[in-house]
């Protein structure tokens, strides 16, 4: 769907030192028949952020300020958002306030969802990621700066470091453009390609 | 220049590559679920017709319930909207739609390659995460994202990357005993959970071709848990045989073509791969997993992994987090801990085969859990599993004999298990509540699941054959 353009973000970092964080943490399953309305956005971490009680769980690093409330840009160890496909792990992260996400590997679906809705999943080696998150532990509230356009990320030390974006992806998302209407502009060859390179043997209607 | 299987499909698919990496590639088969409603509104908001709605099949499953084949028994109101909803969409696109109270409806997962909708050569994608089970029959499958339905919807194609490739070979005779899961869940705790992230994975080795059609569908199910991209494996004779006379399987003269196309799938004597994993299939066990992630796994017959043991501090701190949820301690006998919740089913383990293994074991034996339950793969598995006298079995034991759906490998339904609870489940995922708030949960295979159910506590099902 049209996005907000995604350019340049300078915003609260939050360390979230776990590896693996998968999809049914960051939105339970019990939660995804539920449209996307002003609620939606307490589903994120819901069983981690909160006891089962309801009461916030001030262990976890989302209950505490300023990252409640200022955090943008989450920062996270390897194989975030691993699991299942469910796009509502990217939309109840958009919904909570965040616009990106720094790790060293992502579940491949998550990484292809985020795009998809204008949120920016960005690959830095495990060694940066890891610095990064003890910059913000060491300075609580410390802010990190992406800019897509130039497509680095800078750290509350001063340093940047280059990530990988293709052209296609930073084409969408600096503008905040679908992809649907790109593909619709190839109509003729998708077209052709089902005339001409679809076997036989599926018949001509399947 | 010889190729790979994924290869050779990802070629016949491009329709448009551009410079930057991003390739147009056209989807044969797209499946769909309750789920998908997020793809329908997207497409009723921009007023966007369906492309090729006899290329999209859709099967009612994750909020299905189990103990009945009612609608009206779904208690909740926004769960049974999502099942018309899903059954309102496709009545209007023209969409087969096989309901709850369809003969043929299932898990997804089951139901492609059990109505020949699932073919070799073919790109399929669905909604849904364990969409490399149809990579089994030598497909390119893989799970797709709600944005991504919509574009498959409105355009039939869908924007990729080509992943890398990755072979993974188990090769040796199988030891008794071990199941196409043991041989899976090995393998992701060989490789990690992020261990094939970026590419796609081929099965290959002697093993591998040993196993029934219905083994390496469990295989290339959990080939997200090692964070795969899609995991297939080449078609071969036992495919052929599977396929035939398949409801949507090439019929007649159509057959003869296909069969053609499908016998040059195999990668080439040659063909790179980017990656190469090999493991020793004589070397293998039952499985089990410990922790919280599918990369927690270990012999049965083996330990719980101690944190003081592991190569890393980051790795021992995980160990810890882990034990600490699931409520094992450090190094104890994993045949002393006790179960209670037994579920069999899934789209990995509800086959026919996977039922047949679990009656084996439960076979005149009685369960010693709190509670036991199966939920067939389809309609069809539990039509011939009641044939073939199996639910007999499981009833005299004491399992509930329940309908097919995703059930309580996802819990969507309501079927759960209790905080606390501790479960031996023949599904694919140990994450945290997965199963409900505070579940814990153990993965194993079918035989296992019944051995753990007879016992009363997780048992090498080698120890009970008879």
């Amino acid at each position: 769907m049209p996005q907000k353009p995604f350019t340049q973000l300078t915003a609260v970092g939050v360390p979230l030192d776990r590896a693996n964080v998968d999809t049914d943490q960051l939105i339970p399953a019990r939660f995804l028949k539920y449209p996307r309305d002003e609620k939606y956005r307490t589903y994120l971490f819901h069983d981690l952020r909160l006891r089962p009680d309801g009461s916030e769980n001030p262990d976890f690093v989302l209950s505490n300020e300023p990252y409640k409330s200022q955090g943008k840009i989450l920062i996270a160890d390897r194989n975030f958002g691993c699991g299942s496909s469910r796009e509502s792990a990217v939309y109840v992260l958009q919904d909570w306030g965040f616009r990106a996400v720094i790790a060293p590997t992502f579940g491949d679906i998550f990484f292809n969802n985020s795009f998809k809705n204008g949120f920016l999943p960005i690959r830095l080696p495990s060694d940066v990621c890891a610095k990064l998150r003890q910059n913000l532990h060491d300075r609580i509230g410390a802010e990190i700066a992406i800019n897509a356009e130039a497509q680095t990320v800078t750290g509350p030390d001063g340093v940047a470091h280059p990530f990988e974006l293709d052209d296609f992806r930073k084409y969408c998302l600096t503008r905040g453009l679908d992809d649907i209407d790109f593909t619709l502009e190839a109509t003729a060859k998708i077209d052709a390609f089902e005339r001409e390179r679809r076997p036989s043997w599926l018949g001509h209607n399947a | 220049m010889p190729k790979t299987l994924f290869d050779k499909i990802w070629d016949a698919h491009v329709v448009e590559a551009r410079p930057d990496g991003q390739t147009l590639l056209y989807v044969d088969r797209h499946l769909l679920h309750e789920g998908s409603f997020h793809g329908f509104e997207y497409l009723a908001e921009r007023g966007m017709p369906v492309r090729r709605p006899q290329q999209s099949f859709a099967v009612a499953d994750h909020f299905v319930p189990t103990t009945s084949r009612d609608l009206a028994d779904i208690e909740d109101d926004v769960a049974r909207s999502l099942v018309e909803r899903l059954e309102q969409n496709t009545a209007a696109a023209g969409i087969l739609h096989f309901g709850i109270r369809d003969p043929n409806q299932g898990i997804v997962h089951v139901v492609g390659p059990e109505q020949g909708i699932s073919l070799p050569g073919l790109l399929i994608v669905c909604g849904d995460s364990h969409t490399a089970t149809h990579g089994a029959l030598g497909a390119y499958a893989f799970g797709i994202g709600a944005s991504e339905v919509a574009h498959v919807l409105a355009t039939q194609t869908l924007w990729q990357i080509k992943p890398k490739t990755m072979r993974i070979t188990v090769d040796g005779a199988r030891p008794d005993g071990v199941t196409g899961k043991d041989v899976i869940l090995a393998i992701i705790a060989h490789v990690s959970a992020a261990g094939a992230t970026g590419h796609a994975v081929e099965f290959a080795g002697s093993l591998i071709r040993d196993l029934s059609m219905e083994e390496r569908m469990t295989v290339c199910n959990m080939t997200i848990e090692a964070g795969g991209r899609t995991g297939m494996i080449a078609p071969d004779d036992k495919t052929f045989a599977y396929i035939k006379g398949r409801p949507h399987a090439p019929q007649g003269e159509d057959w003869e073509h296909a069969l053609a196309d499908w016998q040059a799938l195999p990668s080439d004597a040659g063909a790179m791969f980017d990656a190469e994993v090999s493991l020793d299939g004589t070397a293998l066990q039952p499985m089990m997993t410990w922790g919280t992630s599918p990369e927690h796994a270990t012999p049965i017959a083996g330990r719980v992994p101690r944190p003081d043991d592991a190569a890393t501090p980051e790795k021992a701190e995980e160990i810890r987090e882990a034990l600490d949820y699931i409520g094992l301690t450090a190094g104890q006998d994993l045949q002393d801990v006790s179960v209670d919740v037994v579920f069999i089913g899934s789209c990995t383990n509800s086959r026919i085969e996977d039922l047949r293994a679990a009656a084996a074991i439960a076979e005149g034996r009685k369960v010693q859990v709190q509670q036991a339950m199966i939920s067939p793969g389809s309609f069809l598995v539990k039509q011939q599993a009641e044939k073939e006298g199996l639910d007999r079995i499981f009833k005299e034991a004491g399992f509930e004999w329940r309908e097919s759906g995703c059930s309580m490998c996802v819990g969507m339904n309501g079927d759960l298990i209790k905080a606390g609870q501790r479960s031996a489940s023949t599904s694919n995922r140990n994450f945290r509540g997965r199963q409900g708030p505070g579940a814990r949960t153990h993965l194993v295979s079918p035989a296992s699941a019944a051995a753990a159910a007879v016992t009363g506590r997780f048992t090498d099902p080698r120890s009970l054959a008879r």
